[in-house]
């Protein structure tokens, strides 16, 4: 009797997924596999509802198929393929996320502190140090940043405290401190301060990858590089952004075609520095004479410009864990944010 | 009854719950020991008569435990507040501990010295700013790897790269190009060569005539030579209609001036002079030349012709 209820309760849970319709009739006595006891029948159960399924995926897949050959044969249009569901098509709704016409945004721009770096009044000058035990890679690694960040100096820490080093890069008309801080002799985290009184950026770094480690690396060379911020959006974000393009000139050189890239996903903030180039795809007709590139995009619409991508330099990846507003000062500052770990509970939320 | 020495050789050789063997020695972990190693005359459990000190918050006390109270463990300690000022704790320990064996006294006095020491550094370290040493859960750790990883592949940051520089181009209508299309550049190299040979060979003819014929052949010549230093540049040049008056037939090539950007004087100069397809080899040279120099060499030429 009881193996009998068992079946027959398993064989309406499997038809409730099949069929919609016979799916609304059965929703009270609908039972999920889980909820049966004996391992056996549980297992067995399950196989066929997965086997269903996947029965299910091929024909409507074959179905998409035949719709398609079907419209190209007729010449329509075929139906448009489904947009996949990615992580950031689902992100959670987040109230910050700036706005192309957000008046207070552009006010609040010109407000902050990084508003002087980049009408231009000042130029960057960055100092960079070390927490006070220095390992194995992280002067590799600062060697590297020195050549990356234009105008970038390198001071040793001996064991100042931070704050007196701050005062010393004020009096010295530095415009941002960088700490590169060791653990387990590898560089494991980034503390960006802009000065004066600028806001402190924690930062967790992680998979770092030196420039001879990189195959088939370039060199780059002393041209003012550009800077590529993508994927920025909240306002913390955009703050975030900021404070990267403030450690930059702001008159790129164009000639050098070097580009240093900070972009964004999920949260974390990946770091690469390329040296590209633009080249036209040739197509038979367009054997062509000095026209510009961007002539020939107009000129033959199967003709595309292309770049090119050398990468040099190094590359990581950091990810914010606390924004500060001020210099640094643990036991007094102010936050403006920090991560907490209830904070990671949701796989769908992000804050950058 | 209190027996010392039966106390002494039972704990020992048979079992003392403090005590603490390391390479090094036998230590002793009793709280009101005086000296931390396990002796004869160091066990406070084996002499009757006893002085230690000890710290409470900053605060030395003396403790000492006499024969007379060793029937009564609840109040077997005499503490003793000592004063912090160093010289006078020392008094203060001598006045409490007058008759009491040399030993005892010498090691009382011993530690005294040693715990002033590490209250001062204490203060001291407490000044400064110390790193806190934090922890972080393997599992954090782990998560925030996997996340990692799984962002790095769906950021797909080559493609979105490229994408932003081709777009920053259409947008930016750079007036000048800042990157040479390879083909162009090679044949633009190979014509230079030819026209640099067909120059060189110029010169050979006319060095002898110049001996003889003054005025227009040396004007030819120098307009050669100046075209020589100039038709690089020329060639280079953009919208320069006087670029026109140049006679030399090559360079009214079929695909127009491209302006061509070097990477340093140096290496233009260089590049005229040798004219050889040495550059060839890196695919990412700009060619660029100085304004000023080309505007000085053309007016140079305009006014010569």
């Amino acid at each position: 009797m009881a193996g009998k209820r068992k079946k027959s309760d398993g064989e309406e849970g499997g038809g409730g997924e099949d069929e919609p319709v016979i799916k609304k009739e059965k929703t009270k006595k609908e039972i999920l596999p889980s909820m049966i006891k004996n391992k056996d029948k549980r297992s067995e159960i399950h196989a066929k509802l997965q086997h269903q399924k996947k029965l299910d995926k091929r024909k409507r897949a074959k179905a998409r198929d035949a719709a398609i050959k079907r419209a190209l044969e007729l010449g329509e249009e075929p139906p448009a393929p489904k947009i996949p569901r990615t992580i950031e098509n689902t992100r959670e709704f987040d109230e910050t996320v700036c706005m192309p016409d957000d008046e207070e945004l552009f006010a609040g721009n010109d407000a902050d502190e990084f508003s002087s770096i980049m009408n231009r009044e000042r130029t960057p000058k960055i100092l960079i140090t070390t927490c006070r035990f220095n390992s194995t890679r992280g002067p590799a690694f600062i060697s590297e940043l020195l050549s990356v960040i234009p105008n970038a100096h390198y001071y040793k820490r001996g064991t100042y405290d931070l704050k007196k080093i701050v005062e010393y890069a004020n009096n010295k008309e530095f415009t941002s401190i960088i700490v590169v801080h060791t653990n387990r002799r590898e560089p494991d985290a980034l503390l960006v301060m802009t000065l004066p009184n600028g806001p402190t950026a924690h930062f967790k770094l992680s998979n770092l990858v030196l420039r001879k480690d990189i195959k088939n690396h370039g060199n780059p060379t002393s041209h003012e590089p550009e800077l590529i911020l993508h994927g920025f959006t909240t306002r913390l974000g955009h703050r975030v952004g900021r404070l990267f393009q403030s450690l930059f000139p702001q008159d790129p050189d164009f000639h050098g075609r070097r580009v240093v890239t900070f972009h964004n996903q999920r949260d974390f903030i990946f770091f690469r520095h390329h040296r590209y180039v633009f080249e036209t795809k040739e197509t038979k007709q367009t054997d062509s004479k000095g026209t510009k590139t961007k002539d020939a995009k107009d000129k033959v619409s199967q003709e595309k410009i292309k770049a090119r991508l050398q990468e040099c330099g190094p590359k990581f990846t950091l990810k914010l864990i606390s924004l500060q507003n001020g210099t640094f000062d643990t036991k007094g500052g102010e936050y403006e944010w920090v991560h907490k770990p209830e904070m990671d509970t949701s796989r769908r939320r992000f804050f950058l | 009854m209190q027996n010392d020495e039966v106390i002494w050789q039972v704990i020992r050789h048979k079992h003392c719950s403090f005590m603490a063997k390391i390479e090094t020695g036998i230590f002793c972990r009793n709280p009101y020991n005086v000296t931390g190693i396990c002796n004869r005359s160091s066990c406070p459990l084996a002499n009757s008569r006893y002085a230690t000190i000890r710290e409470h918050d900053g605060v030395f006390y003396l403790y000492m435990k006499t024969i007379e109270r060793a029937h009564m463990p609840n109040k077997l300690w005499e503490r003793v507040k000592l004063p912090s000022n160093y010289e006078k704790a020392l008094e203060s320990i001598d006045k409490h501990l007058m008759y009491w064996p040399k030993l005892l006294v010498h090691k009382t006095k011993q530690r005294l010295t040693k715990m002033t020491q590490m209250r001062i550094r204490m203060r001291k370290l407490a000044l400064k700013t110390r790193e806190k040493i934090m922890t972080t859960p393997r599992k954090e750790k782990k998560r925030e790897a996997r996340r990692e990883e799984k962002a790095e592949k769906a950021a797909l940051l080559e493609k979105s790269i490229e994408k932003e520089l081709v777009e920053r181009l259409h947008n930016r209508n750079y007036d000048e190009i800042y990157n040479y299309p390879f083909k162009e550049y090679n044949k633009l190299l190979e014509m230079e060569e030819m026209q640099l040979a067909v120059v060189e060979e110029k010169e050979d003819e006319e060095e002898p005539e110049i001996e003889y014929v003054e005025a227009g052949d040396d004007l030819e010549a120098e307009d050669d030579i100046e075209d020589f230093g100039g038709f690089v540049m020329d060639h280079i040049h953009t919208d320069d209609d006087n670029v026109g008056m140049d006679e030399d037939d090559e360079e009214a090539e079929p695909h127009s001036r491209k302006r061509v950007r070097k990477e340093s004087a140096a290496a233009s100069k260089k590049l005229s002079r040798d004219g050889s397809g040495a550059k060839l080899k890196k695919k990412r040279v700009l060619v660029e030349v100085e304004r000023e120099d080309a505007d000085g060499r053309r007016k140079a030429a305009q006014d010569v012709a």
